[in-house]
């Protein structure tokens, strides 16, 4: 019995070793909503967005089944290194704080970030000067919380929201002066939501690189090379054979 | 020992996530914790002594309503009352027009509010245990002296029920210092606040969290040491005598 | 009648999971009182030293920081063991820390060590020569334990376990912080979709003192059979 014991451990430890680059069938993909339009879930209650839509043609690609797993944000790279999903596909921006933890698929989409503020306000451009005392709200966590703290935490005061609803609500209460988050959620949230009553503030922010540059990625566990392959082969063909440009037009149609 | 003092280094160099600025997070969170704390607590007290006499009248009109306030206020989670008061404000409508909107525009002062109303319902319901439970010789000599019964509220009764309520004092004392942690629920970066934002930017659960976790610990021990310091002064004419 | 703008279904799911996370952090910290209880009274210094530290630690710290370290680091911690364990065994296992059992876990761990305190002192109040009178009679522990000590010790716990329940139960709306689908969350995120926080807080308010009563009334039904023969109590 004992000799038994010993000689199938020693088999599964062999195994083991082979055993590392695991086939998936099923992906479990972990996803903060909401996030309109890049996740979000329509009147019928359906999961939907660019993310969702993009995901879920990937997998049909790949040949894999996609389960979709709702996360806060703020646990969403614990909960992907915790093996409770196997990717988060989530509008995670690329960067080198997150690579240090995860593996990153090739970039999907670059949207640039932009400054939303009340319609009528005072600030008309973004700057230390016009930015000094005012309240700004921010995703705790994301790129842009971390672009302005390290740029304007001295002269501004940063509010930090575990969610883009949270951040929307203290605007309109004008708790908030400012809020930068993603172009195209604020658009849906604020422009799209409360025609007139918002605006955006200043150009686009697509730079510097640090914290913007790469565009938004897929997120992997560090071992899990072989299915983050995969999953960039499969973006290649949906490139090549429209199916992406038709599921951009889907969601960004009208620019 | 080079070894240790190496390791040390390493330790150090190699250390992202306690830098100055991380720091200075920490810090303007203890600062914000205690500010949060000692006033709601310094508010608290000062609305509980006459709600707590209130509490102990015979009169039922003025009892009840008080007894319904601290029912309320210890019944629900402190939780629910903050929400109440943080979104509750922004829907009276014109409010943002007010004097006091610059106040609860910020959200220190709606989690000062809210703080405030629970302790003082907590603290409301320990003082007034400690009225009730004067001993019934010290009413008679007051009495025996033709004291008024504001006199003797003043001279008597609360002074004692002061010293009988300071042990229970000192725990709901430390009971709103873990409260106050859902201060950051609110956008607050009070220390649970600075903890939760290097959490998120460093995903480092276990420096982030333990560390505030010993910055609390000890913050507990300095107030349960404040307080036997002053029970043993307060109370020492109630030790026996050697 | 109050509008609930659909989210009726969704709060009522709410208010069971608020339940059901303070009915079994409950008999945790019950457990894990009891054993602490048990530890600070055994014979054996690191025992004792142990449940020492462990209630003064835990009474030290905010409950919503150890639940953030729990929720946020355990994770990581178990992720740690059950990678090594497909590294090196291709065990393909792993514990999916969700968000309900980490509300239990640390819920109930930090009611552990104050219930461990009150069943510490109700333990004490146990004459001592009843226990001996149960031993002479030839009681194994077990027995002594669970005829005598039990019994008695329930009488003075029980206003000490009453107090931990109502703290316990307000304590739970934390989770809403860590992403629990409790009854607070959904009335938060109910209040900033509709922008009428007062529509669904107030009554949530009003569940949580419901309970609160019905369990106050419970209590004093218990107190009254464990008072059976000391009159007046």
């Amino acid at each position: 019995m004992k000799k038994l014991l010993t000689v199938s451990i020693l088999g599964v430890a062999m195994a083991a070793g082979t055993a590392q680059a695991r086939d998936y069938d099923h992906v479990r993909i972990g996803v903060d909503v909401p996030y309109e339009p890049m996740e979000y879930r329509g009147a019928d209650g359906e999961l939907t967005g660019f993310d969702i839509d993009l995901g879920n043609a990937l997998c049909a690609e790949i040949g894999v089944t996609c389960e979709w797993i709702e996360q806060e944000w703020d646990g969403i790279i614990p909960g992907l290194l915790a093996r409770n999903y196997d990717a988060i596909m989530s509008s995670m921006s690329i960067n080198e704080e997150r690579r240090q933890t995860v593996l990153f698929s090739d970039s999907y989409i670059t949207i640039p970030g932009a400054w939303f503020a009340p319609a009528g306000s005072e600030i008309e451009e973004i700057s230390e000067e016009t930015l000094t005392d005012k309240s700004i709200g921010v995703q705790r966590g994301t790129t842009f919380d971390s672009y302005v703290t390290d740029n304007y935490s001295g002269v501004a005061s940063i509010s930090r929201y575990s969610t883009a609803d949270d951040m929307v609500l203290d605007l309109q209460a004008q708790r908030l002066d400012i809020v930068f988050l993603e172009f195209i959620v604020g658009q849906a949230t604020l422009l799209d939501a409360h025609e007139d009553q918002f605006q955006v503030v200043g150009e686009m922010v697509s730079e510097p690189e640090e914290y913007f540059g790469e565009g938004f990625g897929i997120a992997f566990r560090q071992r899990d090379t072989a299915l983050a392959e995969r999953f960039n082969e499969a973006l290649a063909t949906l490139k090549e054979d429209g199916t992406y440009d038709e599921i951009y037009q889907r969601y960004f149609g009208d620019e | 020992m080079p070894d240790i003092s190496l390791w040390f280094q390493e330790l150090l160099a190699g250390n992202v996530i306690f830098t100055p600025t991380t720091l200075g997070y920490y810090w303007d969170g203890l600062v914000t914790t205690v500010q949060l704390v000692f006033l709601s607590l310094v508010a608290g007290l000062v609305l509980a002594v006459p709600l707590a006499i209130g509490r102990s009248s015979r009169h039922r009109w003025i009892s009840l309503p008080i007894y319904l306030y601290t029912y309320v206020f210890r019944g629900t989670p402190l939780l629910i009352q903050l929400y109440i008061i943080y979104y509750g404000v922004v829907f009276f409508d014109g409010i943002q027009q007010t004097f006091l909107w610059p106040l609860l525009r910020e959200a220190f002062y709606p989690a000062l509010i809210a703080f405030t109303l629970n302790t003082a319902a907590y603290t409301t319901e320990i003082f007034r245990g400690a009225i009730k439970a004067t001993p019934r010789g010290e009413i008679e000599a007051a009495r025996a002296y033709g004291m008024s019964d504001a006199l003797m509220m003043r001279r008597i009764i609360l002074p004692s029920a002061f010293r009988r309520a300071l042990p229970a004092y000192g725990n709901e004392v430390i009971f709103m210092l873990h409260a106050s942690a859902i201060a950051s629920v609110v956008t607050l970066m009070d220390l649970t606040g600075a903890a939760r934002f290097v959490y998120a930017r460093f995903y480092a659960p276990f420096e982030a969290f333990l560390f505030v976790a010993a910055i609390y610990l000890c913050l507990t021990f300095s107030i349960l040491y404040f307080f036997r310091w002053l029970e043993k002064r307060l109370l020492a004419h109630l030790r026996p005598q050697g | 009648m109050l509008d609930l703008h659909g989210y009726g279904p969704r709060l009522l799911e709410g208010a069971g999971v608020t339940l059901q996370l303070a009915v079994l952090s409950l008999a945790l910290a019950i457990l894990l009182g009891l054993l602490t209880a048990s530890a600070r009274m055994s014979r054996h210094w690191p025992l004792r030293q142990l449940a020492t530290l462990y209630t003064t630690l835990i009474r030290g710290v905010p409950d919503l920081v150890l639940m953030m370290l729990l929720f946020f680091g355990g994770q990581m911690a178990l992720n740690v063991v059950t990678d090594a364990l497909y590294d090196r065994f291709g065990v393909d296992w792993y514990v999916n820390l969700n968000a309900f059992a980490a509300g239990v876990i640390t819920i109930g761990f930090i009611f552990g060590a104050y219930m461990g305190e009150t069943f510490r002192g109700a333990f004490m109040a146990v004459e001592h020569g009843q226990i001996e009178a149960g031993k002479a009679y030839g009681m194994t522990p077990w027995l002594v334990f669970r005829r005598i000590r039990f019994p008695q010790m329930m009488r003075h716990a029980l206003p000490g376990l009453s107090n931990n329940w109502m703290v316990l139960l307000k304590t739970t709306a934390l989770v809403s912080v860590i992403g629990l689908s409790d009854m607070v969350r959904v009335a938060a995120e109910a209040s900033r979709a509709t922008h009428e926080p007062f529509t669904f807080l107030i009554p949530v308010a009003a569940v949580y003192l419901l309970i609160a009563s019905v369990s106050e009334w419970l209590f004093a039904r218990l107190q009254k059979r464990y008072n059976v023969g000391f009159g007046g109590h």
